[in-house]
């Protein structure tokens, strides 16, 4: 399909090798893309497969695989939607910002800061959780137990050292800030400027061109950077591996000292001292981790992929 | 892009151009043609008198610390601008505020961590950042002293390792993607699954590394190259999406004027697309290299770590700077001291490096970008 310029009828002095390897290099470089993602699910699952045969009691836990994984992928999903419910606001309050509040000159300068935010290394943001956020968090923690104790998230016995599932729900909304913000901020500024121009010749306030021009338009944007968002929270590993207390089992308490750990944070935490069965065994809770994240991806481009073909703004 | 329009602060100037006509007396039954609006002064010095009260408020019933004192400062700034504002100029005109001041305490509020890491990391890396962190290993080392001198070098060889593999690949797929694929269905399924790609969490990477290798080493091996090609999983699809983004810039004029001399295709794109993006894809690369040194999560699985200094990647466990972190962390001896001052250290060095390739990526694709326009 590379050498569809070779039509019958057009004259080559030589035939071109160089183009034909040329054009033979760069789709076999995208085959490979391809051949990997297809490898990454095929060796997971091959290593994966001693788990899933493997008799109940010989899996790590010893009441088998579902029972080992559930409450990591419960503790997965809980992370990563507190560190949701706090990041979606924030972005698309800074994206809003960036667009169309912040003077034009500067407002590029202020999007590389926040892409800044995303060059830290997780491991420095693990740190950083433990020292900095973790010790800070406890007069919330007990503020919280004290007044909201009522609902479930919050126990009546906030952790000392604040190690707890909602500090690591904070801090992967700072990770995951960047992405969901570099997306908001595309989409609002492609909102049509005849739009935005109409509403403010209607006399709109600023704040009521954006609610009729800009959101509206940038919704289904909006959505798709939340849930790219989601996808980097449910994955993050070391950040959540040194901040989290893990106990085993599911816990809604959000502030107590027994959280339910994560996939990815278990994997990293067990995998350097696992041999045997155990390795198949964190293999099969990556498998299992990597299906939720490609599901949640897949679903956020194809959010992105349709909205770009009918917005009109390509 | 021209926007002074959007960000001329207040509407009712507009309404001056009127101003003339008001002459006559009340040319609508009564109705004012100009609308109050707030003193130009009012909302700073009220921002300030919040900022005061905000500050006054930590020293004596709250901590005083940036987040508290940057939320009381918004909530009061908020609060006495709402209300003013509703008085004056209307609820249209107070909603209006309001929400200026809701995003920018947001925006702030994003960069207080930002902030706090760089201190904090600086704060306590310092401690250890001397000649001997960079000159020794950490072979023998029992507390204090002992370097990095292995994780640094383990960290640029496997990080040297992954661009090698990983850069030829994503320009290659990129080169399909611009020049060749012309709306195929492997070019759309390549688009859609690089993107997708980008979203692997590096574990997941890390695994699929240690399964691949079983093939060739069997269970339990460790080694600096695969590492690198956990690494390289994450690092293709950010090279393929910026230089794809890059090619797509070079105007389609310059390719038919190649064309149009009878240089081959091939030609084409290497003396003139590629050359002409060059800039743009260094930047990229540079960014992804800098995503991808600090990854942690992958190297703990695949590479592990050592104390002495191993530099051959394709044989036996290395150490890396952010596992050497991690570990000097995890699993400190007594007393925890100089482990923890190690792993600030490391941290500190690996976020210098990482904010100078930033730094790197931003001026490559400020001073070499080509011209545009003429």
């Amino acid at each position: 399909m590379s050498t569809t310029s070779d039509k019958p009828g057009v004259v080559h002095d030589a035939p071109r090798y160089g183009d034909r390897i040329f054009a033979g290099a760069a789709t076999g470089a995208g085959v490979l893309i391809l051949l990997v993602l297809a490898g990454v699910a095929g060796f997971l699952l091959w290593q994966a497969l001693p788990a899933l045969t493997a008799s109940p009691a010989d899996v790590r836990g010893g009441e088998g695989l579902a029972h080992y994984i559930f409450p990591l992928a419960f503790g997965t999903i809980l992370t990563a939607l507190i560190a949701l419910v706090i990041a979606t606001p924030l972005s698309v309050g800074i994206a809003l910002f960036i667009t169309h509040y912040a003077p034009r000159r500067i407002a590029i300068a202020l999007g590389y800061v926040v892409d800044l935010l995303a060059a830290v290394p997780s491991i420095i943001y693990g740190l950083w959780g433990v020292y900095v956020v973790a010790p800070a968090s406890v007069p919330v923690a007990t503020w919280l137990s004290t007044w909201l104790g009522f609902l479930p998230f919050f126990g009546p016995d906030p952790s000392a050292s604040g190690r707890t599932t909602l500090v690591v729900g904070v801090v992967l909304a700072i990770m995951i800030l960047p992405v969901m913000t570099a997306v908001n901020r595309e989409v609002f500024l492609q909102t049509p400027r005849l739009h935005e121009e109409a509403s403010l010749a209607l006399g709109a306030t600023r704040w009521e061109m954006i609610r009729q021009a800009v959101l509206p338009f940038g919704r289904s944007g909006v959505i798709s950077g939340a849930m790219l968002g989601l996808g980097r929270a449910l994955g993050e590993t070391m950040a959540v591996a040194i901040i989290l207390s893990v106990a085993a089992g599911v816990h809604w308490d959000i502030i107590g000292t027994a959280n339910s750990g994560t996939i990815a944070a278990d994997i990293a935490l067990q995998f350097p001292e696992s041999s045997g069965l155990d390795v198949n065994t964190l293999v099969a809770s990556g498998l299992v981790l990597f299906f939720i994240t490609l599901l949640v991806n897949m679903a956020a481009r194809w959010v992105i992929a349709r909205r770009s073909d009918f917005s009109g703004a390509n | 892009m021209p926007d002074t329009d959007l960000d001329a602060p207040d509407q009712p100037s507009l309404t001056t151009v009127h101003e003339p006509t008001t002459s006559t007396s009340s040319p609508l039954g009564g109705m004012p043609l100009l609308r109050p609006t707030l003193p130009r002064l009012a909302p700073p010095l009220m921002l300030l008198a919040a900022f005061a009260v905000a500050v006054v408020l930590g020293l004596t019933v709250s901590s005083l610390n940036p987040v508290a004192l940057l939320a009381e400062t918004a909530v009061l700034y908020g609060a006495a601008i709402y209300t003013t504002s509703a008085v004056v100029e209307g609820r249209r005109n107070a909603v209006d505020r309001l929400v200026t001041v809701v995003v920018t305490t947001f925006f702030l509020l994003a960069l207080l961590p930002l902030v706090s890491v760089l201190l904090e990391v600086v704060r306590d890396g310092y401690k250890r950042f001397d000649v001997t962190f960079f000159t020794y290993s950490m072979r023998g080392v029992v507390g204090e002293g002992g370097g990095a001198y292995a994780a640094i070098m383990g960290t640029l060889i496997i990080t040297a390792l992954t661009t090698v593999v990983s850069v030829p690949i994503g320009i290659l797929t990129a080169v399909y993607l611009v020049e060749y694929s012309k709306g195929s269905r492997l070019g759309k399924v390549l688009t859609f699954f690089v993107d997708v790609m980008t979203g692997i969490p590096s574990i997941v990477a890390g695994l699929f590394a240690v399964a691949l290798f079983v093939l060739f080493l069997g269970p339990g091996a460790r080694a600096g190259v695969i590492g690198a090609v956990a690494l390289s999983v994450l690092m293709i699809p950010v090279v393929v999406r910026s230089t794809e983004e890059m090619l797509r810039l070079v105007p389609n004029e310059l390719r038919e004027a190649s064309y149009a001399l009878g240089v081959s295709r091939w030609r084409t794109i290497t003396k003139v697309v590629l050359r002409t993006s060059v800039a743009g894809i260094v930047t990229g690369v540079t960014l992804a290299v800098a995503r991808i040194i600090g990854e942690t999560a992958p190297l703990l699985v695949t590479v592990g770590t050592t104390t002495s200094s191993n530099t051959n990647p394709f044989s036996g466990r290395m150490a890396t700077l952010p596992v050497f972190s991690y570990y000097e962390y995890a699993q400190p001896g007594i007393p925890r001291g100089p482990y923890l001052d190690r792993a600030w250290a490391a941290a500190l060095t690996l976020i210098i490096i990482v904010m100078a390739l930033n730094l790197i990526a931003r001026l490559v694709s400020r001073f070499f970008a080509p011209k545009t326009g003429r």
